[in-house]
Order: structure tokens, then C-alpha cells, then sequence
């Protein structure tokens, strides 16, 4: 019964966040503010991990191939799809849920518990298009991030393919290259654009109907990180199922 | 002036208020009187509109707070200023951009003025050169000062102030308990405190309602409170030490 009251709660809280909507050269400047926070501050660590998930994805293909009949390029292919398909836009997702989401639902829960979202709803502002619209907007440049993670987590492949002495470069190239499908890229930013928009709003869910003291602000963390985890991976499941098997 | 008949609002099965009527004036200091628990705040969240009374009706200078439609609500919070009990200052913000929140949310002013009159309205609660500050950096009494420069900067109508000297020293609390008066006078505004603090009855008390387990039970001014022999008020006036040591004396002294 509680599950069906939180979906509902969930929805009702969309369409206040697209309800009567705060002026415009305050949402620029909160739009512009969370980009910093949510997007360009998470810059280094997605970089970091792609990097180095690119090289060790290289590295046990490598590891993996005994049949000599397997060509070399396996190495840049396998890299490519893992990267572009399932790393990037889901598992950088997770480890935003758990970056991004747990800052937003603290961030909300602590403007809950010290009465900031009272004081902004008592002066009448939309308190939820005030706080959750920016960080959706936000949001949707997420993909850039993704982009990001996908070259990177391929260059991590051929320095360790590479200069591992796994594969010669040529090798590599010619693998990444190999049986491209563009409509997987399609997939892969379909899935990351609904990752984004779960990430903006299921932390905001989960820190504006807290309820309590700081101790309170901690669990709504966990349980927001625990939530949008869940969710990124059911939508993953069932957007794969839609977009690609036929 | 704002006006409530028959107020009640429940939680659960827990009824907090109890049909409250009453009337607050313009230009005056009404204080909300009550133990903890006696459903003051419930009283004033009500009153501001961030609690639903489930009957009785709100009225802001004769007209309904319930038959307003979201736009008219909206309109008439921006002509309401409230004092939270912990100042509800934004953390992300300095404390000229927190003052300058509701000029910027609600006016077309340039950003010159709206810096202008913050100055003023700081200068006016005795702050100055504390405007790159952060909430965090200032004492619980600036806080206390800031917040109430926020709630007057767009002129509001109605000032609310939830349990304005909590966590105050004696000093800088009557500090507080004067600028709220003084300022309601200034700008002929309708002010309503909720405090269980006898010293703001004593200072500013012009019009002082209590209220018991969701009823109100007493009303008058902060004269009244101490003649009065009504069994609810003097349990409450003097459940203190110091007010017990006072009314001896003074019963002593006939």
C-alpha cells in the first residue's frame, strides 16, 4: 500500500514541477548553478573509473581469448560494445545515483529539516519548480557526460591493449570500427536521457517528503541512492527489451 | 487585519485545534500563547497556509483564504513575511542575496535598487557590512535579524514569526521582541508571534491569545495577563520560578 502511495506521491510531485513556474532570470541562473553541480563537478570520477573500466574490459578480452582462430580486433570490439552499450550510460548512471543523487536528496532534506522549503512556499513560490526543474534541465545535458565516458573508456582499451602488448594498435582501431550500428548509439542516449531524468527526479522525490531530523536526511540518502539504482536498472531491462531484440 | 472562525485541524485521529475564532489587528503585536504542544505553530502553519484546516474559515482582510484560487493564494503570500524559529536562511546564498531573495522573485526592480533597499532593511534590523556572509558565519541572533530583514524587504502586510527568541539570550531576545514592534508599527502591518516566552508577552503583548490543548481559552492584552484570574492563565504566567517569586510580592503586597 505504502509503494502505490509513493508512486502516486511521485507523480503528483511532476506535475507540481511543471506547475506555476518561477521567473526566468532566476531559473537561468539556478539552471547554470546545477549544470556546475550536478554535471561538471562529476567530470573527474566519470573520467577516472571510464578510463580504467575501458582498460580492464581491454585487458580480459584479452585475457579470455585462447582460440587463436579469434582475431585481434575481438579486443576494440568487445571494448566498444561493453563500453558504449552497458557501461557508459548504465553503469555511470549507478555511480551517479550514488554521486549526484545522494547530494540532491541531501541537499532538498536539509532545506526541509531547517524550514527553507516553508519559508520559500510561505513567500509563494513554487518550491518544487523552484528546487527540482533546474536540476532536470540540468540533467539533460547529462548525455555530453556520457559521450565523455564512452571515448574515454575506449581510449582506456587501447592504452591497455595496446601498451599492455595485448593488441597492436592497428588491431584495435580496426575493431572499434567493426560492424558499427549507429542505432545503438540511438539506444544508448535513448537510455541515458531517462537515467538523467530519473536521476533529477527520484533524489528530489525522495528529499522534499522527508521527514524528520538530520539522522532522517542520511537515510533518505541511502534509500535514494538504493531507489534510483532500482529504477535505472528495471528501465535499462525493459528499454533493451523495446529497442533491441526483435 | 486577519480574522478565523471556528478553526479545527487534525492529525490522524489526533485533533490538534479545537474551533479557534478569533481576530488579529493591524498595526498591533498579537501574541499566540501556549504551553508546547497546545497547537500554536499548527495555529500559525494554518494561518499561513502551509496547513489545509479541515473547518472553520481564514480570513485576510474579509476575504477567505479558502475561497482564493492558487493565484490569489499566491499573491497573497507575497504580501506575507515570516521569521521561521530557526531563521530558514538559504545556506547557498550570502546574506545579501537572502534579503534580496523575495525583490528578486517578485519585483522588476535593477539590480542597484534591489541592493539599495537591502542595505536599508539591513541597516534598519542594525546589520551592516555583513552582506558577503554566509548564514553559517553569523551568530544565531544576526540570523534571527537577517530573517527578519527578508520578511520585511518587499514590504509585506502581514509579518508571522514562529518562536522568534528560541535559542536567544535574554538580552539579544528582547532585542528581537523590539524590532518586531517597532517595525510593525512603522509599516502599520498585522504581526503575529507564536511564543511561550513571558517576557515578549510582557514587552509586546498588545493583543496576547492563549491557547490550551487546541482551544483558546484567554484573550486580552499584556495588561489583562497579570489581573486576570483566570485559572488557565495563571497556571501558564506563573508555572516560572520568577513569575511564582513575583505574584507572592505582589499578592503580599495586596
Amino acid at each position: 500500500m505504502k509503494y502505490i502511495q509513493d508512486i502516486g506521491s511521485y507523480f503528483l510531485m511532476l506535475k507540481k514541477v511543471f506547475g506555476s513556474f518561477t521567473k526566468t532570470s532566476v531559473l537561468k541562473h539556478l539552471i547554470f548553478k546545477e549544470i556546475n553541480d550536478l554535471i561538471i563537478s562529476s567530470l573527474g570520477i566519470v573520467s577516472f573509473i571510464s578510463f580504467f573500466v575501458g582498460g580492464v574490459v581491454a585487458i580480459q578480452t584479452a585475457l579470455n581469448m585462447d582460440n587463436p582462430i579469434i582475431p585481434d580486433t575481438l579486443i576494440g570490439f568487445a571494448t566498444r560494445q561493453s563500453v558504449i552499450l552497458e557501461f557508459a550510460p548504465t553503469f555511470i548512471s549507478i555511480i551517479m545515483a550514488g554521486k549526484v543523487g545522494s547530494f540532491i536528496t541531501s541537499s532538498i532534506g536539509s532545506m526541509r529539516v531547517t524550514e527553507q522549503i516553508d519559508a520559500l512556499e510561505v513567500m509563494g513560490v513554487n518550491s518544487l519548480n523552484y528546487l527540482v526543474f533546474p536540476k532536470i534541465v540540468a540533467l539533460m545535458f547529462y548525455p555530453f557526460l556520457i559521450v565523455i565516458a564512452m571515448f574515454l573508456g575506449i581510449l582506456g582499451g587501447w592504452v591497455a591493449g595496446v601498451y599492455g602488448g595485448f593488441s597492436s594498435s592497428s588491431d584495435f582501431i580496426a575493431g572499434v570500427q567493426q560492424d558499427f550500428i549507429p542505432y545503438q548509439l540511438f539506444y544508448a542516449f535513448f537510455k541515458t536521457f531517462v537515467f538523467a531524468f530519473i536521476l533529477a527526479t527520484v533524489p528530489s522525490w525522495q528529499g522534499f517528503y522527508m521527514k524528520g531530523g538530520s539522522l532522517e536526511v542520511g537515510k533518505a540518502s541511502t534509500n535514494s541512492f538504493v531507489w534510483t539504482s532500482v529504477l535505472i536498472i528495471a528501465s535499462n531491462f525493459i528499454i533493451t527489451q523495446l529497442l533491441l531484440s526483435s | 487585519m486577519i480574522k478565523i472562525e471556528d478553526v479545527h485541524k487534525s492529525f490522524g485521529d489526533e485533533e490538534i485545534l479545537k474551533g479557534i475564532s478569533t481576530e488579529f489587528d493591524k498595526g498591533k503585536t498579537n501574541l499566540i500563547i501556549g504551553r508546547s504542544g497546545s497547537g500554536k505553530s499548527v495555529l500559525l502553519k494554518c494561518l499561513i497556509g502551509l496547513f489545509k484546516p479541515e473547518q472553520g474559515r481564514i480570513y485576510y482582510e474579509n476575504e477567505a483564504i479558502q475561497d482564493m484560487d492558487d493565484d490569489k493564494q499566491r499573491k497573497l503570500r507575497e504580501e506575507i513575511g515570516m521569521l521561521f524559529q530557526g531563521g530558514a536562511l538559504f545556506d547557498s546564498m550570502n546574506i545579501e542575496e537572502n534579503v534580496m531573495f523575495p525583490l528578486r522573485m517578485f519585483t522588476k526592480q535593477k539590480k542597484s535598487d534591489m541592493v539599495a533597499r537591502v542595505n536599508e532593511v539591513l541597516k534598519r534590523v542594525n546589520l551592516e557590512n555583513v552582506n558577503k556572509k554566509f548564514p553559517a558565519e553569523i551568530s544565531g541572533g544576526m540570523q534571527k535579524r537577517v530573517s527578519i530583514a527578508r520578511a520585511i524587504v518587499n514590504q509585506p502586510k502581514y509579518l508571522f514569526c514562529d518562536e522568534p527568541n528560541s535559542g536567544l539570550d535574554p538580552k539579544t531576545a528582547t532585542l528581537i521582541d523590539n524590532l518586531i514592534q517597532e517595525i510593525t508599527h512603522e509599516y502599520d502591518i498585522t504581526t503575529i508571534v507564536v511564543t511561550h516566552d513571558m517576557n515578549s508577552v510582557m514587552e509586546i503583548g498588545q493583543k496576547v491569545v492563549l491557547l490550551k490543548n487546541g482551544k483558546l481559552v484567554w484573550q486580552g492584552d499584556n495588561e489583562e495577563i497579570f489581573k486576570t484570574d483566570n485559572e488557565d492563565v495563571t497556571s501558564f504566567v506563573y508555572s516560572s520560578n520568577l513569575f511564582k517569586k513575583i505574584r507572592e510580592v505582589q499578592l503580599k503586597e495586596g
